[in-house]
């Protein structure tokens, strides 16, 4: 259906790189020093409270607001002096759909079509593909005060997709959605970015969804970076090792033990028959095993806990609170 | 400047504003009172009376008696009623004519400057990538071109209310007045981008399409300023007074303008948007 794919480009990496970013609102200081990058063909999320920075960093990047110190480079355009051609080659979802609801959906999708300088004929096809996409083909006519919410987030999507964009800017993508409509739109976005190769960077305080959707993070407080990376590399920052929850299948007399075996860092004894034990890596898991069969325990079970997202994020601003400074957890 | 994209600002904002029915409803309203229900009225009386005095308007025996010699020639060879006809609907209700660009242009403007921030789809404009003038002028023109055209058709439909209406008692095609022609083509416009102007600056100040529309509204004491003026004798809408009032407006409209282009960027809009 798609026939724009955006190839990864080696002479453009990066298609977002921002370096020592400030930016103020008066005297109030709403960006203080931001240094990221994305690459291309990523879905890289700002995490963050409200407040955090984060639809700031987002209006930056297009050019809306001018930085006070630092610099941008998106798309290898500078948003100070070529804000619009970053607009015209972006795609974005605001925090509200911001549809016009007196309009009909093919009209609102004309309007911005025209607007992101397509051809008449090139907005006709490509409406038609979105809005069969996005499941809208039979209330297309429909004025758009009519939809739901999740009707309109979806419509909203599409005319964010509507230029085949080579990055997307998707601020709080599925906020205000029931349940039902959130998992919907998270689907589409993921299966649309595979579609189109679009970059993705979206700003969220949604942890499940950062966690289902992104390549990498970059967690914010107060304008500020506490921590980025992937999610493992997140994950390292607030526990080095990886967790085993071991169950065995009788109670094990020798738990005290464990902690000898070559490749243990820690050990929680939950009950006599369960564990928790801290390991190195992924690669210590087949000696911690053998020594656990060595020590004659019987496992009846063996299961890697991935610390969820939650936990890191709760964890990095609770550090920052006793005031850390912030953790680069990757070498992007 | 992208005319394309122009374009389908204006596009937009006047479907928008046909789907909006307190703006249609003022669009229809306003000139078919001022310029149907009430020369009707007032034309129904004359025919019925054949009477100057049944009219019963003092402003008008002011008018007559401190009327300058060069309106005299103008209204030519009148008897008293036909006079009396043309002073009130040619002369006292010219100013109201006026009202209606003003008012149009003002509804809209709010309609579309502050009503797009009301309703929160302004952010989304300003992520596109029309520049700042042509979102401007864009709207501006959805305001400005519906209000002209409006106040156009309203003054066909007075000509043939006052000339169908007044045919009884005049027996010849007597509107409209020569003082009419600057007004409609010259001063009716500027009235419009007075309009748009304020409304501009007001919307940048107040946060909902009513707010900005009743500020603006304070704008009809300019109209009624004329009206004031012409009933004491005090000035005349003649085609002279007319072309410099014009020109006047014209500069009004030019200046304010020109402080809502200053004031029309995104950095501003997000802002007020957000507070």
């Amino acid at each position: 259906m798609f026939h724009v794919k955006h190839e990864k480009d080696k002479s453009m990496e990066k298609i977002i790189e921002v370096s020592h970013l400030q930016h103020k609102y008066g005297d109030f200081q709403a960006i203080q020093d931001l240094t990221f990058s994305v690459e291309h063909g990523e879905v890289f999320g700002l995490l963050g409270p409200n407040g955090a920075g984060k639809t700031t960093t987002v209006r930056l990047l297009n050019g809306m607001f001018e930085a006070s110190g630092g610099t941008i480079s998106v798309m290898g355009f500078d948003p100070k002096n070529a804000g619009e051609k970053i607009r015209e080659n972006a795609g974005i979802l605001t925090e509200t759909p911001a549809l016009y609801e007196r309009l009909t959906a093919r009209q609102n999708l004309r309007f911005f079509g025209v607007l992101a300088g397509l051809a008449d004929r090139e907005i006709e096809q490509r409406t038609e593909e979105l809005l069969e996409l996005f499941g809208l083909s039979q209330r297309g006519n429909d004025r758009t005060g009519t939809f739901s919410k999740g009707m309109k987030q979806r419509l909203a999507l599409s005319r964010a997709w509507l230029t085949h964009p080579k990055l997307l800017f998707l601020d709080e993508p599925t906020s205000g959605l029931d349940p039902e409509a959130a998992v919907q739109v998270r689907e589409l976005i993921s299966d649309v970015r595979q579609q189109e190769g679009t970059t993705v960077l979206i700003c969220t305080h949604n942890l499940d969804e950062a966690q289902r959707l992104c390549d990498r993070l970059l967690i914010m407080r107060s304008g500020s970076t506490l921590a980025t990376g992937s999610l493992p590399e997140l994950r390292k920052l607030v526990s080095p090792g990886m967790w085993l929850e071991v169950q065995f299948w009788q109670p094990f007399e020798q738990q005290e033990r464990i902690r000898s075996i070559d490749g243990v860092l820690s050990m929680e004894a939950k009950s006599p028959s369960e564990v928790r034990i801290e390991v190195s890596s992924d690669a210590a898991i087949p000696r911690v095993v053998t020594g656990l069969v060595g020590l004659g325990a019987q496992i009846l079970r063996l299961q890697p806990q991935e610390i969820p997202l939650e936990q890191v994020y709760l964890q990095l601003q609770n550090s920052n609170h006793n005031g850390h400074k912030g953790h680069n957890g990757g070498a992007k | 400047m992208n005319w394309r994209k122009i374009r389908i600002i204006t596009w937009k904002d006047i479907l928008e504003v046909r789907q909006n029915k307190s703006v249609l409803i003022s669009m229809i309203l306003v000139p078919l009172i001022i310029m149907v229900v009430l020369p009707v009225v007032m034309l129904v009386i004359a025919n019925t009376t054949g009477s100057a005095e049944a009219l019963n308007d003092p402003d008008l025996a002011i008018m007559f008696e401190r009327m300058p010699a060069s309106l005299s020639v103008m209204l030519g060879e009148m008897n008293e009623v036909q006079l009396s006809i043309a002073m009130l609907l040619g002369f006292l209700f010219a100013p109201m004519f006026l009202i209606m660009p003003l008012m149009l242009s003002a509804s809209i403007a709010a309609e579309s400057f502050a009503g797009e921030r009301e309703r929160k789809t302004l952010e989304a404009l300003l992520y596109t990538s029309a520049t700042d003038t042509e979102l401007f002028i864009g709207k501006a023109l959805a305001a400005f071109v519906p209000a002209v055209l409006v106040s156009l058709v309203s003054f066909l439909i007075y000509t043939v209310v006052l000339n169908v209406g007044g045919y009884p008692l005049f027996g010849y095609l007597w509107f409209p007045l020569n003082s009419w022609y600057p007004l409609v083509f010259w001063v009716m416009p500027a009235f419009a981008a007075l309009g748009v102007g304020a409304t501009v600056l007001i919307s940048a100040k107040v946060q909902t399409f009513m707010g900005a529309y009743q500020a603006s509204g304070s704008l009809v004491i300019l109209v009624l300023g004329l009206m004031v003026g012409q009933a004491s004798g005090l000035i005349y809408l003649s085609v002279w007074v007319g072309i410099v009032l014009g020109f006047i407006i014209w500069l009004a409209a030019g200046v304010l303008f020109f402080l809502a282009i200053q004031q029309f960027n995104r950095k501003a809009l997000l802002y007020q948007s957000a507070h």
